[in-house]
């Protein structure tokens, strides 16, 4: 580990420097980070990978949980010049590269931004020839991850991100109030169309209330891409 | 071996009976959700189950019919590939050999196929002799859309994205032919307590 970026109050990111990695990675992979400790107990996690391919470093983006048992080792106790000990990258559906195609439209709840915005990057680093919308949902502002490279992005060309913020927000926030909802959704996906491709990453609540509603505005199915974490609010 | 993570001391819970979850593995109480896509919703009055493929002659259930097959109540761990387990599910659900048992078949494997376009590909030897079942109820309850409802295999002696949400049917393959995560990097038996998480393992 070579740099750690402080991105909220709860979350680092944890910048690293691969020695050997032949293949590279995709925008929306995951590396499953290893910890031993010295009896040789382990434990293991999954944490999707926050930089695109084009990158120097490899950037795991970390929510402390507070009753975590890696996340807490990672945010609090990891140092530069620590070594980890990753396997990866995995998944090879939840992935963005710009051979796909778009438009690009991304939904994010919470630290399921951090994919997506491996996918901005990318998209950033390569052609542009799509355009994309980034929607991201959080709680407050102080809890927004990558907050002013998110922002940067406003003044590019074909790239529109917008905010939601459900628990608090300034006086003069400008993005949606409150929770998200199918009006916003339609606004931000527009359209359906047969070359959207669509990827939608948070809290599983977060994520089947938003690829319901983009399938009840008539989108496509097979182009929604979803990936969830935690359990089921019922 | 692995190179000790300085500092890190874990979060031993030593409550959990080793001989139970298997390597790599922590225990969960609640009951998370992975899906690839989002959830289907099949009306029941749509839905049916077929068994199809290299068989003497394909069959298929309404779900009311489908509800008269003898069931059987199961008690069983889970293990997810993504690292966690679940210990004392509660099923209940129709064996997959009372379905296979209706048809003739030479067939060595099959392909579960889902609503939405999931499949997963077994050996018929890995789902028969009561080591998997079509579930519909979880906890007494209607099994939850989110969780595979109507139904969805258990195959609970595999890492769980074998026990396919939302199924639909099995068809009968005389070669092993990879399913969806099989195809995107996930080992194409994925026993837990071998730990064959992704290719190579």
């Amino acid at each position: 580990m070579v740099e750690i970026v402080e991105e909220t109050a709860r979350t680092k990111s944890l910048l690293l420097k691969m020695p050997d990695w032949p293949s590279g990675y995709r925008s929306g992979q995951h590396v499953d980070v290893r910890l031993t400790a010295e009896d040789g107990y382990v434990a293991e996690r999954s944490y999707s990978i926050g930089s695109a391919p084009e990158d120097e470093h490899l950037v795991l983006t970390v929510e402390r949980l507070d009753d975590g048992e890696v996340s807490p080792y990672l945010v609090d106790v990891l140092q530069p010049g620590d070594e980890l000990e990753l396997r990866g990258p995995i998944g090879g559906y939840f992935v963005w590269e710009e051979a796909l195609g778009g438009p690009l439209v991304l939904i994010a709840g919470g630290s399921g931004v951090v994919p997506l915005r491996s996918m901005l990057r990318h998209w950033t680093a390569t052609s542009r020839a799509v355009p994309v919308r980034l929607l991201y949902s959080s709680r407050r502002l102080s809890e927004v991850i990558y907050r002013d490279e998110l922002l940067g992005y406003s003044k590019l060309d074909h790239v529109e991100v917008r905010f939601a913020l459900t628990r608090e927000w300034p006086d003069d926030f400008q993005g949606h109030r409150g929770r998200i909802d199918e009006a916003l959704l339609d606004e931000v996906a527009g359209p359906p169309s047969g070359e959207a491709r669509v990827y939608v990453c948070g809290p599983n609540g977060f994520v089947e209330a938003a690829a319901s509603w983009l399938v009840h505005l008539g989108h496509d199915p097979s182009r929604i891409r979803t990936e969830r974490f935690g359990p089921t609010g019922t | 071996m692995s190179p000790v993570s300085r500092g890190f001391l874990g979060r031993r819970r030593p409550a959990v009976d080793p001989s139970r979850l298997p390597p790599g593995q922590y225990v969960e109480t609640g009951f998370p959700v992975l899906s690839a896509g989002p959830t289907p919703h099949t009306p029941l009055d749509e839905w049916s189950f077929l068994i199809s493929g290299e068989v003497d002659e394909p069959v298929s259930w309404p779900w009311k019919d489908f509800l008269e097959l003898p069931t059987e109540d199961i008690t069983t761990d889970i293990h997810c590939v993504t690292k966690w387990s679940k210990f004392d599910t509660h099923w209940k659900g129709v064996r997959v050999d009372t379905l296979l048992g209706k048809v003739h078949t030479e067939a060595a494997y099959l392909t579960a196929w889902s609503d939405g376009g999931y499949t997963t590909n077994l050996a018929v030897e890995d789902v028969n002799d009561g080591k998997a079942w079509v579930a519909y109820l979880y906890d007494g309850e209607p099994l939850h859309p989110e969780h595979g409802g109507p139904a969805r295999l258990l195959v609970p002696h595999l890492y769980f994205w074998k026990s396919a949400k939302w199924v639909r049917g099995l068809t009968l393959t005389v070669d092993d032919e990879p399913g969806f995560w099989e195809n995107y990097g996930y080992h194409n038996h994925g026993d837990p307590w071998l730990e064959q998480r992704y290719q190579g393992d």
